[in-house]
């Protein structure tokens, strides 16, 4: 790595520049004084558009939260009369059937992305320490490892749906007609086997980019640290234990959290894998939100949810930063 | 080479369980792989009547029929445009507020990473509905079309995009070290000229790994792009659920036009995959 780079500047940069004479002390003053206003100017950019696409219209969608705003006030939607918190009680309200629904989603979600993080991880972990070695074929197979993640996300859940299929699916036909393990043929893409088929594609999908993250984290341990504990008479599975893990743990802390905020949001694939509807096992959040405001073109109760959806997430992304960075003070202390 | 775990060769035990464990765990990442282009060879009857691992006679013809069967060639257009612009867009804006951040001490620096990298928690729900009507408004207001059109859905996309692109090239620039632009600049360089001149060229590995993640991330969109296109400006990701709604499913043109819509970015994945690691070790994961 350093060796590229290092090739890709060394010897180009001292000969770019004019020669060097009575004017490059010269030019190191005035462009001390234009730097202070430069940052900004290479900032400005990415702040409009921040601004435009995700800052504003979280403000707006906040404002929206408390406005009763149906299908009549979407051409002006400033007209739309305000309603208080009339949204979020309706929302909140878990004995009524909108409440109940919601609250229903909200812990399929968790349920869910528990068990999806959990093995996305799980499994890029296991994938990249087995490939730390090297050994034959392990280039193909870090490739052929990241074509799920490669893959658009349509094009690969509309082949699990085929896959999923009640009759002409392979599913259907390796569990049914070639091992026998079910009476009948089963319905996966309705009912509640379709929580089994949405975590099967999530982790499917997911996976490659843990094994992604955590290949590139092993890269980073001294390779030192496995030679002292071989030294030292350390087998490889009490390496993986005391070396591998523990040192991973750092980058482990924001993948689980970045795996969590993605799989908790995701809406592409329950959305290409159930349509607009999605099954009551399978109810995701997100799409139960859509459904919410575009069957019902209710967006005030929508933006309502969508604003106790970002609270939640901003509460367990600040435990989880506070709980890990006081673990790091911790530990560099001892 | 000597390998980077230990220098005794690994134990039985880990030799077999390493193995039964990769072959399992390829067989599961490739068995949609191998239903896809299967199938997207099978006969129309070969995919209705029950699924059989190997196709009973090989054809083309799912491959001819999908570009007729739905307008397959536009949405093709419609969605390079869009990824293409994007992706330009993200990494040249990308570039400016990574080599800020990464040279520069000024104030509002935190305040301007913690909300750039929050971005990324904000469920896609929250703002698709103000920015559907944040859109329309503009429209009708200024005439600038945004909803519907394909300049919104970059507009768009290219955010998805940046907070992940800045927070990889901060730590990439940091790893180029200051003297090389700290030099060009006693060359008597402006800052930009230092920025293209020397940053960019030794940053080459991690502005081809955002560029990598920016044109997956557009190319992949559903949720936006379903909300914000109309029949002009569709793209692949709405279009190619035209094959289901229609009374017979076409399920070996709808794995043929899967295939045909992966390959672009499948192709350029794994080409550039290498850049992609090397840019998250430098970059990201530190």
């Amino acid at each position: 790595m350093a060796a590229t780079v290092a090739r890709a500047t060394g010897g180009r940069a001292p000969h770019d520049g004019p020669p060097a004479g009575p004017a490059a002390g010269a030019a190191r003053r005035p462009g001390r004084v234009r730097r202070v206003g430069l940052p900004y100017l290479l900032l400005l950019p990415a702040l409009l558009l921040e601004l435009l696409v995700h800052l504003v219209p979280m403000v707006i969608g906040t404002v929206m939260s408390f406005k009763e705003l149906t299908q009549f006030f979407i051409r002006d939607w400033g007209a739309a009369p305000w309603s208080g918190l009339d949204n979020y009680t309706v929302a909140v309200d878990f004995d009524g059937p909108v409440g109940a629904d919601l609250l229903h989603s909200f812990l399929i979600t968790v349920a869910f992305t528990v068990l999806s993080v959990g093995l996305c991880w799980a499994l890029g972990t296991a994938a990249a320490i087995c490939m730390q070695d090297t050994f034959r074929g392990r280039g193909l197979l870090r490739a052929l490892f990241l074509v799920p993640y490669a893959l658009p996300v349509y094009a690969a859940v509309i082949t699990w749906v085929f896959m999923f299929q009640h009759d002409n699916g392979l599913v259907n036909h390796v569990l049914h007609d070639q091992l026998g393990l079910t009476d009948k043929p089963s319905f996966w893409l309705i009912g509640d086997n379709a929580f089994v088929a949405l975590l099967t594609v999530s982790v499917w999908k997911g996976w490659p980019f843990a094994f992604l993250i955590v290949m590139a984290g092993l890269q980073n341990i001294p390779r030192e640290l496995y030679e002292a504990a071989a030294l030292d008479g350390a087998g490889v599975w009490q390496q993986i234990r005391r070396i591998t893990l523990p040192s991973l743990r750092p980058v482990n802390q924001v993948l689980v959290l970045v795996l969590f905020l993605w799989t908790f949001n995701d809406f592409n694939t329950p959305y290409v894998l159930f349509g607009k509807s999605a099954p009551a096992s399978a109810d995701l959040i997100s799409v139960h939100i859509y459904q919410e405001s575009f069957a019902t073109w209710n967006f005030g109760r929508g933006s309502a949810m969508s604003v106790l959806l970002l609270l939640f997430l901003l509460v367990v992304t600040g435990v989880h930063l506070a709980v890990t960075s006081r673990g790091r003070r911790v530990r560099t202390r001892a | 080479m000597p390998s980077p775990r230990s220098p005794m060769a690994a134990p039985r035990s880990f030799q077999w369980t390493r193995r039964v464990f990769l072959t399992l765990l390829t067989a599961f990442v490739l068995l949609p792989v191998y239903v896809m282009v299967s199938s997207s060879l099978k006969p129309l009857a070969d995919v209705t009547s029950g699924f059989h691992w190997l196709p009973s006679g090989l054809t083309l013809r799912p491959y001819i029929d999908i570009w007729s069967t739905v307008p397959l060639a536009r949405y093709f257009v419609n969605s390079l445009v869009v990824a293409g612009a994007a992706t330009v867009c993200s990494v040249v804006i990308a570039v400016f507020a990574a080599y800020a951040v990464s040279r520069y001490d000024f104030r509002g620096k935190r305040v301007f990473t913690v909300t750039v990298l929050s971005t990324q928690m904000f469920p896609g729900i929250l703002f698709l509905l103000p920015l559907f009507l944040l859109y329309v408004n503009i429209g009708n207001t200024t005439g600038i079309a945004l909803f519907g059109s394909r300049g919104g859905l970059i507009l768009t996309y290219l955010t998805f995009s940046l907070p992940f692109s800045i927070w990889m090239l901060i730590g990439y620039f940091d790893s180029v070290p200051r003297d090389l632009d700290e030099a060009a600049l006693v060359d008597g360089c402006g800052p930009l000229r230092a920025l293209f001149r020397v940053v960019v060229p030794a940053a080459v590995p991690g502005i081809v790994a955002v560029a990598v993640y920016a044109f997956m991330t557009a190319w992949g969109e559903v949720l936006f792009a379903s909300v914000m296109t109309n029949d002009t400006t569709r793209t692949l990701a709405v279009g190619l659920q035209g094959y289901s709604t229609l009374n017979d499913v076409y399920w070996n043109q709808i794995m043929a036009a899967s295939l045909v819509v992966s390959v672009p970015v499948v192709a350029g994945f794994l080409l550039l995959q290498r850049y992609l690691v090397a840019g998250l070790t430098a970059g990201a994961v530190k």
